[in-house]
């Protein structure tokens, strides 16, 4: 995971969430979620992606709906996550 | 009456929701299917429902996994359900399965215990009458995800007795729940009309004049629906939308309720919408 960079995550994310919403392209900062392009269904979807693609775990203190509003966001919360010499 | 166990009959999509509004609100659960794979995927999908619920609801009680595992029991067996203080019924939508299964329930479960039909189409009143309790059966229609919607379709069968809308109304207090009650007739209000509309979403799929994202879109971005009826349908299982259909098709012989013949090949094709994860769209599994 380490030598994942953050363009790599954003990557993966996006292709997952495009494979998911049937739009041609998808802004790093576009609000999934205040924009209607997924609903809360597909945020847990989201986060179980997350874990098993980048061996993070989604904490309690993590369930925060800006973790995961947006690529960004999502690629910020992956960067965090494997920065912390706890993480899984 | 404070409810302590409830017997969950059928463990796909539905089922599993009302296990998890139950432990999350500190009810157990007794929840029984005869698919082993069904009772696992059941125990998976709730588990992860309650550990994310905290991020959707700020108002749900958090529970943790040990304690969520603790409260349910899973069995293919009905006579697990003995000592449970209600049944709620979530099986699929066919009246040759759901009636020899009321039959056992009711053989089976002391007298006072009500069951709650969590049917989306089918006759409360039928359904009463294939056991010797029809005052104490009542219908529920729960929406997924269940413990995240607060309001609940509740329909009094022909019999169904004052006392049972009371104990409901008193389990719907534990779970925070509100009743909007309506007579019996096939569909009640919901189905009746939402399979209609989705129904109809099919057809216009069929017949080319949008794609599955147009149709949606035009719900979402213009009417403001948080989902259009083509996930919608997708969300409910495409079989279950089918089978409701054909059983409004059934119960009213009216053409307004045929299946859109897409919607019946998605389902032959196996592609049941979400959780097989291609229906109407397509899901990229995790």
């Amino acid at each position: 995971m380490n030598n994942t960079n953050e363009s790599e995550i954003r990557a993966k994310i996006r292709a997952f969430i495009l494979a998911a919403i049937h739009l041609p392209d998808l802004a790093d900062d576009d609000n999934l979620f205040e924009s209607g392009i997924v609903n809360s269904l597909f945020a847990v979807e989201l986060m179980t992606f997350l874990e098993k693609s980048f061996a993070v775990e989604v904490g309690p203190d993590d369930l925060e709906i800006a973790n995961f509003q947006s690529i960004e966001a999502a690629a910020d919360f992956v960067v965090r996550k494997t920065a912390q010499p706890s993480a899984v | 009456m404070k409810f302590s166990t409830i017997g969950v009959v059928g463990a796909g999509n539905i089922g599993t929701g009302v296990v998890t509004d139950l432990v999350l609100h500190g009810l157990n659960a007794v929840v029984v299917d005869i698919s082993d794979a069904a009772l696992r995927k059941a125990e998976d999908e709730v588990l992860k429902s309650v550990r994310f619920a905290p991020m959707f609801s700020k108002t749900l009680p958090r529970v943790s996994r040990e304690e969520a595992a603790r409260r349910m029991t899973f069995s293919r067996e009905l006579k697990d359900l003995a000592g449970c203080d209600m049944i709620i019924e979530n099986i699929p939508e066919k009246w040759e399965i759901k009636r020899p299964i009321y039959e056992q329930l009711d053989a089976l479960m002391p007298p006072g215990v009500c069951f709650g039909a969590n049917t989306s189409c089918l006759s409360i009143t039928r359904i009463a009458a294939a056991t010797s309790r029809p005052s104490e059966v009542i219908g529920l229609h729960m929406m997924n995800p269940v413990h995240l919607k607060p309001t609940v379709e509740v329909i009094r069968g022909f019999h169904t007795s004052d006392k049972t809308v009371e104990l409901l109304q008193a389990l719907f207090d534990q779970l925070h729940k509100h009743a909007i009650i309506v007579n019996d007739l096939p569909g009640f209000v919901s189905n009746r009309i939402s399979h209609v509309f989705m129904n109809e979403a099919a057809f216009v799929l069929q017949d080319q004049v949008g794609t599955a994202e147009t149709i949606d879109q035009i719900f979402k971005q213009c009417f403001g629906h948080k989902m259009g009826p083509l996930e919608t349908a997708d969300l409910i299982g495409l079989d279950t939308v089918a089978n409701s259909l054909d059983v409004l098709y059934d119960s009213f012989h009216d053409p307004k309720y045929r299946c859109c013949p897409l919607l019946r090949k998605l389902v032959d094709a196996g592609h049941l919408g979400r959780k097989s994860g291609r229906g109407f769209h397509i899901y990229p599994q995790a």
